[in-house]
């Protein structure tokens, strides 16, 4: 799915990367905790998150993850746009909850990682 | 190739500089993909916990073809159970620290599983080093 594809089901506005909207997503990931996405995402996803720090972004250029959305109107500060533009990624923001989001881009056919989490801790 | 990083314990926010940093040299290096991946998967954890848990620390990284070997070592308050602290899970972790989105109890068994050879020499009061080897 396509970026702007993205940007128009979820009503989203772009924060970073306005003219990088062409680029593809194949798969989505959406959490709040960081260190589920370091330690279970194997492909280079859209991440949408409801948490808003530096490290959203330092993890996501550790895991090759080159689009984030964030979710429930949150828009992060100054600083934390001008890591993602160094990284060359695309930020977008829109008022939906993770969980609204995530669907919405799922019915219209951009899936997650189908795999179970075999031998996964109750959390 | 050695690079030399000090990582500042109080800024949580400037975690990850390092790893950053040795992401892109292997990058230029012309480092496959997917073993860059594992490196800077494992790094990252490795210099989160030195900020999370022990006050920072100073990292070294070598390079050579054949292999890339990190040595993060800090003078926190060390890990009193090594085999405990591996478990998937378990984490001391602040509530702090888990509202910022990490103190999962991941990163030690993530480290372990995408570096080719890890290990973990502490002393507690002393502090923890923390080695971590991936093939090239
Ligand atoms: N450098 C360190 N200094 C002191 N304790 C550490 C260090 N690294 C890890 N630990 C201990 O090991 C536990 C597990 O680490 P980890 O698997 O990375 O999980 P998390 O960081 O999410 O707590 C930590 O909660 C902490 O108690
Ligand atoms: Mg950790």
């Amino acid at each position: 799915m396509k970026l702007s594809e993205v940007k128009e089901i979820l009503d989203a506005e772009v924060l970073v990367g306005e003219h990088n909207l062409d680029r593809e997503v194949y798969l989505a990931c959406g959490s709040d905790l960081m260190s589920d996405v370091l330690a279970f995402v194997k492909d280079k996803v859209l991440l949408l998150t409801g948490l808003v720090n530096p490290q959203v972004i330092r993890t996501a250029e550790m895991m090759d993850i080159k689009a984030i959305v964030f979710v429930r109107g949150k828009k992060p500060s100054e600083e934390i746009l001008k890591l993602a533009e160094e990284k060359d990624m695309i930020i977008l923001t829109t008022k939906y909850p993770l969980y609204i989001s995530c669907g919405l881009l799922y019915s219209k056919g951009l899936t997650g990682q189908e795999s179970k989490q075999e031998g996964g801790h109750e959390t | 190739m050695k690079l030399n990083f000090e990582v500042d314990g109080d800024e949580f926010i400037l975690a990850g500089e390092a790893s950053s940093q040795v992401k892109k040299i292997l990058k230029q290096l012309g480092v496959s993909s997917e073993i860059i991946r594992r490196i800077a998967i494992a790094m990252y954890e490795a210099e989160i916990n030195m900020v999370i848990h022990a006050n920072g620390g100073k990292i070294e990284v070598e390079i050579t073809p054949k292999k890339v070997y990190i040595v993060l070592k800090d003078t926190g308050p060390g890990i009193p159970d090594i085999d405990l602290a591996m478990q998937e899970g378990y984490s001391t972790a602040s509530e702090e620290v888990r509202e910022l989105g990490f103190g999962a109890g991941m990163g030690l068994p993530n480290m372990k599983k995408y570096s080719d050879d890890l290990k973990i020499t502490s002393e507690v009061g002393k502090g923890t080093t923390v080695e971590i080897t991936v093939y090239i």
